[in-house]
């Protein structure tokens, strides 16, 4: 089996990782282009090796409140995966569903509908990456949190501090159209294979 | 002039009046702030995991509540802090992503955070003064060297001093 050596990265595996997470990005991304009936563009793969003390800041401030929608990763490849969605984004997203547009916290109705759209999406980038490879991949139920991005990565901090003090995640974030605007649909996935997985998807290619 | 002294995830700091001490966006981890009521030296500690121990990969010391605390108590004394006079509040340990199923033990990491950080103090004999620990959102926290309180933020919700 390939050995992956988090420190050091080859040129090729690092490149077949970020393409592993665009193609992941890119199914999940027509599966919520679909479910909103809106074209949204996917941003160029960021396979980052980090300290996981700098994990909370990957997306931006810690404070900046976010929804967080989590899976657990089990089978061939184990470890978690999230989806991250400025708030606004997810109340777009609801409207876009057509539930009732609302000013006041999320319902019970509206956290239900977020965490289904995670589940929708998340599902794409997983079967993709799935059928890529020939690795089976069981998710979990999706997990949904809205709050501080710093208090929504810790939890995969702490469950990857338990074996190293780095985390290799390959982060891809979407944008519609519109970019900057105040509309736009923005947000990120997060995939954190543990290290295991990740030699073994790395095998599954012939690398 | 009072500096405002950020501690990371995994990390820890310690200050002297009239600085303060700040970690955001808690989770599931906890922060625990150790305070001389003499002296007014402060330190605060964000911690992941209850136990070095039961870990391989041990080195970095901020990481557990175990030896986290210890090294924070080492560096305020060395700073000068009077090891009678320190006292402890405890934040954080919350239970993220409750809404969907719970699944497995890593969710219950908050709550074996705040039982293990409290079970230190207690052998070190250090009393835990205010807690604002468990439930299900994040925390950013302030130590206030001057006032001795600690100020919790938490969104949707009124700020809190313990």
């Amino acid at each position: 089996m390939s050995k992956i050596d988090l420190n050091d990265i080859s040129t090729m595996q690092y490149d077949v990782l970020k393409e592993l997470g665009n193609i992941g990005a890119g199914n999940a991304t027509t599966a919520l282009s679909k479910l909103v009936n809106a074209k949204i563009d996917i941003g160029v793969p960021n396979v980052r090796l980090c300290d996981f003390t700098e994990i909370s800041t990957i997306l931006g401030p810690e404070e900046e409140v976010a929804a967080g929608i989590l899976l657990m990763l089990k089978g061939d490849v184990s470890g978690m995966m999230m989806f991250v969605l400025e708030t606004e984004v997810a109340r777009k997203l609801i409207e876009m569903l057509g539930l009732p547009a609302k000013d006041t916290n999320f319902d019970e109705m509206e956290l239900s509908a977020i965490q289904e759209v995670g589940n929708i999406i998340a599902g794409a980038y997983l079967a993709s990456l799935s059928n890529m490879t020939g690795l089976t991949i069981d998710v979990s139920v999706p997990l949904l949190q809205i709050d501080m991005i710093g208090a929504l990565l810790s939890v995969p901090a702490i469950e990857f501090g338990k074996i190293s003090d780095k985390v290799l995640l390959i982060e891809t974030k979407f944008d519609d159209e519109k970019k900057q605007d105040v509309t736009a649909i923005q947000g990120y996935y997060i995939l954190i294979p543990d290290v295991d997985s990740y030699s073994k998807m790395l095998d599954s290619l012939g690398m | 002039m009072c500096e405002t002294i950020k501690v990371g995830m995994a990390d820890l700091n310690v200050c002297k009046e009239p600085d303060q001490l700040i970690t955001l966006g808690l989770g599931s981890c906890v922060g625990i702030v150790l305070y001389d009521t003499s002296t007014k030296i402060s330190g605060m500690v964000h911690v992941m995991l209850p136990d070095s121990t039961k870990i391989k990969n041990n080195e970095n010391k901020a990481k557990f509540a175990d030896t986290g605390i210890q090294e924070l108590l080492n560096n305020m004394l060395e700073l000068g802090a009077m090891r009678s006079k320190i006292v402890a509040k405890i934040a954080g340990g919350a239970h993220m992503f409750t809404f969907g199923a719970c699944t497995g033990e890593f969710m219950q990491v908050g709550e074996r955070n705040v039982a293990a950080a409290k079970e230190i103090l207690n052998s070190l004999k250090i009393d835990i003064l205010a807690e604002d620990t468990g439930l299900n959102y994040g925390r950013t926290i302030v130590f206030d060297s001057v006032s001795g309180m600690l100020k919790i933020k938490a969104i949707g919700q009124e700020d809190k001093y313990i």
